[in-house]
């Protein structure tokens, strides 16, 4: 099938007053690993909660994959190839790591039976590295392998598309470059990735495109160096006399 | 899996043959009162235990489930017949009621579940045509010969209907309506994300917590043959069960047969013995099994049998 994978058309989200997204047009090809970067509260989570169909987006309209996805539930963006993991990660914590992630498997619709799903998960956990912890319950796991626990989660659901809030974040050096060969990993299998994220070094190294977001509006979407060339995106990370320095240097 | 069937089987083998042995009428009605809080305490394992919701809906359906045998055994339906009905009946109305109240979470939804049974009760209390209002409903009193006999009759009803409560709730436990329940109870939120039409599951498991109660509710009008609202809406009927589940072990198979006839050979006990203050004693033994056993009697039994859910 040929045209972008996700289409968003002016993607606006409201909370009474506060316009979290305005306007957002954006495309995701396939295949590719695009980062949504942005200062604090500029929207970057709220954007993946409407695409999962966590918050209703109060204007716009969503393509996944040709279909409109447009309002529909959580449940039903998870089964049709949207997968996610959280800023702040969920595991079910007494359960254990590989009913945790056979969890994902089963009711995601790519396991058939429990069985199958179990399998699966043992799979996805040792392509993590967390295989030697299948029989934990979650709750004991460490934050690094919490936020790897995630990342199988999410394999788990066998998505198209899966969306990554700051996989990275807490994570020391060391973890960082491991996370990151498994994103390149996970890339590699022809899953998109669409990354949150705010390690620059993170963002530079991985990703093909970014788009910036700043008070819910999508200032710039580009490649890593036009965009962190923006002017607007200096602006909104530094402030506007820092910007206007910037610009009478170059 | 292979320990909790021999263990059930066995378990239901020695009830069922109580009344050959113990075939006076007193010891037979504790054992189907007990066998009746067994089917309560299970059925709220279903919602409170599996999904996490501390459901007080139990009296709700099992005065309605009183009320739909007695008015259809009034209106002619056999006894049997009408068991089942109400059952139907129980599990229709907590299907509707699922889907407005499961929309709440943790305080709130059980405070609206404790009100459903109050406002039903006023229901039937002003539907004096159908139901008889505040003057109570009379049913047929079965001819089994002896009150031996009729005791052992309603002994072996409570019985069978009680293990067919058990294997509804050993098959969910282990089966993928099971597992996303756990998911919700844990983290509805994140069980949402990874597929789990948590709508559905809460709907299904409250519909499924309702049916036994129904059909207990009907067994029960029949066994006393006169109820009255005060008595099949009573709140302990809601509130009981709960501190039985919590007593034996929530989540799991077994912790809610146990915790029934533990809690109900307390009260038995401390009530013969301390006719005057048995309430004041048996809260206290309650609330010293709960700060000891938070995890309920079941964590009692060795971890290798696998009893915990």
């Amino acid at each position: 099938m040929s045209g972008p994978l996700l289409q968003l058309s002016g993607v606006t989200c409201q909370f009474g007053g506060l316009k979290a997204l305005s306007d957002v047009t954006l495309s995701v090809g396939r295949g590719e690993i695009i980062g949504l970067i942005g200062p604090n509260g500029a929207g970057k989570t709220t954007l993946v909660n409407v695409v999962t169909g966590v918050h209703r987006a109060s204007a716009g309209r969503m393509l996944f994959d040709s279909r409109d996805i447009t309002g529909i539930k959580p449940y039903q963006a998870a089964r049709g190839g949207i997968g996610r993991t959280f800023q702040v990660v969920q595991p079910f914590p007494e359960l254990t790591v590989i009913e945790n992630v056979a969890a994902s498997a089963l009711f995601s619709g790519a396991a058939k039976s429990l069985r199958v799903a179990r399998e699966q998960a043992l799979e996805h956990l040792a392509f993590v590295g967390l295989e030697s912890m299948a029989e934990k319950d979650a709750a004991t796991l460490t934050l690094a392998a919490r936020k790897r626990l995630e990342l199988a989660k999410g394999l788990a659901m066998n998505p198209k598309l899966l969306l990554l809030d700051e996989v990275n974040a807490g994570l020391n050096n060391a973890e960082v470059d491991q996370a990151l060969s498994l994103i390149r990993a996970i890339a590699a299998r022809g899953v998109t990735i669409l990354i949150i994220e705010h390690l620059m070094k993170v963002v530079l190294t991985v990703c093909d495109r970014l788009a910036v977001l700043h008070h819910g509006e999508l200032i710039s979407v580009g490649t890593p160096k036009e965009v962190v060339s923006d002017a607007r995106v200096i602006q909104a990370y530094l402030g506007k006399r820092y910007a206007a320095k910037e610009a009478k240097n170059v | 899996m292979k320990f909790h069937i021999i263990a059930a089987a066995t378990l239901f083998a020695l009830l069922a043959a109580v009344p050959s042995f113990l075939g006076d009428a007193y010891s037979l009605r504790i054992g189907t009162t007990m066998l009746m809080y067994g089917i309560l305490a299970m059925s709220w394992n279903f919602i409170g235990g599996m999904a996490g919701y501390p459901s007080f809906a139990t009296a709700a359906f099992f005065g309605l489930g009183a009320y739909a045998g007695a008015v259809l055994q009034k209106l002619g339906l056999p006894m049997i017949a009408s068991w089942m009905a109400a059952g139907l009946f129980a599990f229709v109305f907590a299907g509707i009621l699922g889907m407005a109240l499961l929309r709440l979470r943790g305080h709130y939804f059980a405070i609206a579940s404790l009100v459903v049974a109050e406002v039903i009760r006023e229901a039937v209390n002003s539907a004096t045509d159908l139901t008889g209002g505040g003057m109570g409903l009379n049913l047929p009193v079965p001819q089994m010969g002896s009150i031996e006999a009729q005791a052992a009759y309603f002994f072996n009803a409570m019985l069978l209907i009680s293990a067919a409560t058990f294997i509804a709730l050993f098959v969910t436990s282990r089966s993928k309506l099971g597992f996303g329940l756990r998911c919700i109870q844990q983290n509805e939120a994140a069980a949402d994300m990874i597929g789990i039409n948590a709508t559905l599951y809460k709907t299904a498991a409250f519909m499924l917590s309702a049916v036994f109660v129904g059909v207990a509710g009907a067994a029960y009008a029949s066994w006393v043959h006169y109820i009255e609202p005060p008595d099949v809406f009573d709140t302990l009927y809601s509130v009981k069960p709960i501190v039985m589940v919590l007593l034996g072990g929530v989540g799991s198979v077994f912790g809610p047969i146990l915790g029934a006839a533990a809690y109900l050979a307390l009260e038995e006990l401390v009530w013969r013995n301390y006719l005057s203050i048995h309430t004041g004693v048996l809260g206290l033994l309650i609330v010293l099994l709960v700060l000891f056993l938070p995890r309920g009697l079941l964590s009692l039994a060795p971890r290798r049998w696998g009893m915990a859910p």
